[in-house]
């Protein structure tokens, strides 16, 4: 099942790449694994937990290493945000006649970057765990390049550069943890090396955890290692963008909470420190550049880069409530920002600029993305009724309970009272931006401007269908965040158990 | 069904039959059949690789008289069919490049392109030598026939300047590095009485510290011309006039095949030296050195690079910066990790030239800027440069990821730090100027816009090279298999 999951992308690729018909195939594909992860999703028994849907062909056998795939409560919250946001990304692309040079390897390169992300969070093998999340960079490379706006090539090199020295940082850490077992058990196998790490057969230096912290980070654009995600999400085209920040770019916070915490917590904790200071950055500093953003795409972008600040948080408190926040709001997050993306890069296919200065009233011309922007916002924010305030909530309690004895603060309660701040930071940008693209007068030029289109070749496709989705999941898991809720804790439970009694 | 397996022996006198013959049917055949030398090397080569392939490691101890001189281990044997599998690509790709070559060359009573396709298959039965010699003697004499046979390859060009140039360069320098390495070979000799590379090593354990100093001073010697064949640097500075200037196939081969063999003296002389306690601790020193200066010179001087085929030149330094890394991280691994890594690294360059001469000739030039565009133009040449540009830059899914992460799992193991952080280093630098290609061939509009038209062999070679790649990339086993 999983292996079709990553098949089906894949072959739909190169279909498209030998000439068939790109947007229904991309369609037909990605719709295919929708309904598959559904079924995953319902097949799961949650009731016996653990892994499954496991495959496994083995391919090294004296390295252990092998092609393992499974999925716990966790990889299918993930898989779930994959192909919806998948999905959504390929709806809002523009239709094949409206793309100037080659549509075939756009729709191909979109469809690659899904099947990175399927597969990333679908491998049960270190390996293939890392090597999925590189496939997502040559095609993010093509697209900015190729179709990218403003400065592409500038954008599509630093978010190259960056990602790949990040993931070589990575690797050189993954490989640290390979090496740091005794020669005659070395393996690949995740699951193999969580149950070796609770028998306490792992001893890994320290120095490794720091190098897949940093690594993961760079890849997540943990502060200061940020300044790669705003420029590359303002450049490259809209599905990519949502691609990138809804989806990718939570691979490297689900590799801390599946790889580096579970397997090396002693050091995890011993490196928390370093790691609040960062994030703390994250929340604080780029919040307030946030603020001072001119233009709609990379206000987006650094505000994806703030939140980020606080599924770090969840991850760092490393108790149960905290940990399920950071997953949950993961996947709140990821629809939340996928849609802000498909609104703005439809705005700008619609006015053809996205400088505040520029834009104004648009809710009347443009009543539904208005409102859909609104949700968005509100959900961007953290606003009651949305996944992410429910993930929100759940971080800052898991956050805060990590204080000591005694009336002092400990450096994550501070740290809380900082992120609580984020909040309102987040309000006011996003609360400007709202007030400075949708409300005041309309400028004649804009009041022309149609809410829908049919899918046409003269206009876009209409993002209708495409954000409605979205927005329905965020408010099914602000509604009702126990579904979801229930469905990780199981799979995070046992990391963090052992987390705590190794501290 | 037991199909019998071919001495290893065989498969390198097959070869030199089929040198010879073809010498002689060039000398004595008419003018008008001549091409017929350049189909009959690459079938004879292609029949001599698929042989290979069956046969088995052997102990001539015992057998032979020469079994000191000569072993056919799984190491020689696989890098015998390294050195078979590059000749034959480069023979492939002399086909598509005669007419370059028609071009450079004087009419026809004055000598023609034959020897063009007869040269390497005596350079590559020199590399079979190589891989298989336990000897000094026999490793100077094999690596004087490669050499020789390059000095005339790449020169062959004879009107134009730039190829004369760089066979100047070549001959003088390589004769310099000759001289170190036979001057290395003679202190070594008169230190401990033996050329045997086992014979050596046993004198020298059992020598008094003070009395090692002369082998030292001869180990330098011959790290100095194992370096000037392998582009280590500092013995790089030849390299990139030199690829520049030969024809294209010749470099290909260059930077594979005499790489290759470079690589399988240098593992078994520094085996042999590293065997040595006393001595252990001091080459790995030295290699690591080279290792760290030869990454950081390939890698860098790469940056600003515009022509391809100099870009390539530094990159062969820079992957010899790589393959000297895992050389200096000696341990249980060392054999595997040089011996994947080769073979990425043969198909992954030779593609690159491969489409290199393609667009070359319809083009005209092999700057990069010749590249723009190449996705329009032809899809299929386009898709497997990316696929060669990113496996040289080591993305994940390609043999040339694997080969890095070898390498850098065998520094790790030794705690090579330096050699770590230095390659963390240049490998983002090799990202960017590999894909500069990419950027060339994708983002970039096409100034002409006809396409690029290659005959069947060739896409046929460009379809199975890119295939490999992926493949290894995922499934290694086969050649790690090959090693055991």
């Amino acid at each position: 099942m999983l292996n079709l999951l990553i098949a089906i992308p894949i072959v739909a690729a190169i279909a498209v790449l030998l000439g068939a018909p790109a947007r229904r195939t991309a369609l037909l594909a990605s719709a295919l694994n929708f309904i598959l992860t559904l079924l995953v999703l319902f097949g799961y028994n949650q009731a016996k937990g653990g892994y499954q849907f496991q495959s496994s062909v083995s391919l090294v056998p004296e390295w252990h290493l092998a092609f393992y795939l499974g999925v716990d409560g966790l990889g299918i919250l993930m898989l779930l945000l994959t192909v919806v946001v998948a999905v959504a990304a390929i709806w809002v692309a523009p239709p094949p006649e409206k793309i100037e040079r080659a549509p075939n390897l756009y729709y191909a390169s979109l469809l690659f970057i899904a099947a990175g992300a399927t597969g990333a969070f679908a491998s049960l093998d270190l390996f293939f765990f890392y090597a999925f999340h590189e496939l997502a960079l040559i095609p993010t490379f093509l697209l900015i390049g190729i179709w990218g706006t403003g400065d592409r090539a500038g954008a599509a090199w630093k978010i190259t550069i960056y990602l790949a020295l990040g993931s070589f940082v990575l690797l050189v850490g993954l490989t640290g943890l390979y090496t740091s077992i005794p020669a005659d058990s070395r393996t690949f196998d995740i699951v193999r090396l969580q149950e070796m790490a609770r028998t306490g057969a792992i001893h890994a230096p320290p120095w490794v955890y720091l190098c897949t912290m940093l690594g993961f980070g760079v890849l997540v654009s943990l502060f200061p290692f940020h300044t790669w995600a705003p420029q590359a999400y303002a450049s490259a085209p809209t599905p990519a963008t949502m691609l990138h920040a809804g989806v990718l770019k939570k691979f490297g916070l689900y590799g801390l909470l599946r790889v580096a915490l579970p397997l090396m917590p002693q050091a995890a904790h011993s490196w928390n420190t370093l790691l609040l200071a960062l994030l703390a950055g994250n929340i604080l500093y780029v919040g307030l550049v946030t603020i001072s953003q001119k233009r709609l795409d990379s206000m987006l972008g650094y505000s994806s880069v703030m939140h980020m600040g606080y599924i770090f948080l969840g991850l760092a408190s490393m108790n149960l409530i905290g940990v399920t926040g950071a997953a949950l709001l993961m996947f709140a997050h990821g629809l939340s920002i996928a849609a802000l993306f498909a609104i703005a890069g439809n705005i700008r296919q619609k006015t053809g600029t996205l400088e505040f200065s520029q834009l104004g009233g648009l809710a009347t011309p443009l009543p539904f993305l208005g409102f859909a922007f609104g949700l968005a916002a509100f959900a961007a924010i953290g606003l009651p009724g949305f996944g992410n305030f429910a993930a929100e909530l759940m971080v800052f309690f898991g956050a805060f309970k990590n204080g000591g004895p005694g009336l002092a603060f400990s450096d994550f309660q501070i740290v809380t009272v900082v992120a609580l701040w984020g909040v309102v930071i987040s309000a006011v940008y996003m609360l400007r931006a709202y007030r400075a693209v949708f409300m005041g007068e309309t400028p004649a030029r804009w009041a022309g401007l149609s809410d829908c289109c049919r899918c046409s070749s003269e206009n876009s496709c209409c993002i209708r269908p495409a954000i409605a989705l979205l927005l329905a999941l965020l408010l099914v898991a602000g509604f009702q965040p126990q579904l979801f809720v229930n469905l990780v804790r199981p799979a995070i439970l046992p990391a963090v158990t052992h987390a705590v009694l190794s501290k | 069904m037991n199909l019998p397996s071919p001495n290893p022996l065989l498969l390198d006198l097959a070869v030199l039959a089929i040198g010879l013959i073809a010498l002689l049917m060039e000398a004595f055949e008419d003018e008008k059949k001549k091409t017929f030398t350049g189909w009959m090397s690459v079938f004879g080569i292609g029949m001599i690789f698929v042989f290979s392939l069956f046969a088995h490691p052997m102990s001539y101890d015992g057998v032979y008289q020469f079994a000191t001189f000569y072993m056919a281990d799984a190491t020689a044997l696989f890098f015998k069919r390294i050195a078979l599998g590059s000749t034959l690509l480069v023979l492939i790709m002399s086909l598509e490049y005669r007419g370059t070559l028609a071009r450079y060359i004087p009419g026809v009573g004055e000598g023609g392109q034959s020897e063009f396709f007869i040269l390497p298959v005596f350079a590559c039965l020199g590399m079979m030598w190589m891989a298989s010699a336990a000897d000094f003697v026999m490793i100077f004499v094999s690596l004087e026939l490669v050499t020789i046979s390059f000095y005339v390859l790449v020169s062959y060009m004879r009107r134009s300047a730039v190829c004369l140039e760089a066979g100047v360069k070549y001959l003088i320098l390589g004769a310099l590095s000759t001289g170190f390495f036979v001057y290395g070979i003679a202190w070594i000799f008169g230190v401990t009485g033996q050329t045997n590379l086992g014979s050596v090593a046993q004198v020298l354990r059992q020598l008094a510290p003070g009395a090692q100093s002369g082998a030292l001073f001869g180990m330098a010697l011959i790290m100095v011309g194992l370096g000037f064949k392998i582009a280590a640097v500092p013995f790089q500075l030849w390299v990139p006039d030199v690829y520049q200037g030969a024809p294209t196939p010749v470099t290909a081969l260059l930077s594979v095949g005499s790489k290759a063999a470079g690589f399988i003296v240098l593992m078994r002389v520094l085996g042999m030296f590293a065997s040595v306690p006393s001595l252990h601790g001091k080459i790995l020193a030295v290699t690591a050195g080279m290792a760290v200066l030869t990454l950081i010179y390939g890698n860098f001087a790469a940056l600003p690079q515009n022509n391809l085929k100099r870009l390539m030149a530094y990159s062969s330094i820079g992957h010899a910066g790589y393959l000297l890394v895992a050389m200096a991280s000696l341990g249980d691994y060392t054999v595997s990790t040089v011996s994947f890594y080769l073979a990425a690294y043969l198909l992954m360059t030779l593609l690159t030239f491969l489409v290199m001469i393609v667009v070359q000739r319809a083009t005209g030039g092999d700057d990069i800027a010749c590249f723009k565009g190449l996705s329009q133009r032809s899809p299929l040449l386009a898709f497997g440069m990316l696929i060669a540009m990113l496996s040289l830059a080591g993305v994940p899914f390609t043999a040339g990821f694997l080969g890095k992460f070898m390498v850098f799992r065998d520094a790790i193991l030794q705690k090579q730090w330096l050699l770590v952080a230095v390659g963390a280093v240049t490998v983002g630098a090799g990202f960017y100027y590999y894909l500069k290609v990419v950027c060339a061939m994708y983002w970039n509009i096409a100034t002409e816009t006809s396409a690029i038209e290659a005959t069947t062999l060739t896409k046929v070679t460009v379809v199975v090279l890119a295939f490999l790649i992926v493949c290894l990339g995922v499934y290694p086993q086969p050649i790690l298999s090959m090693l055991e």
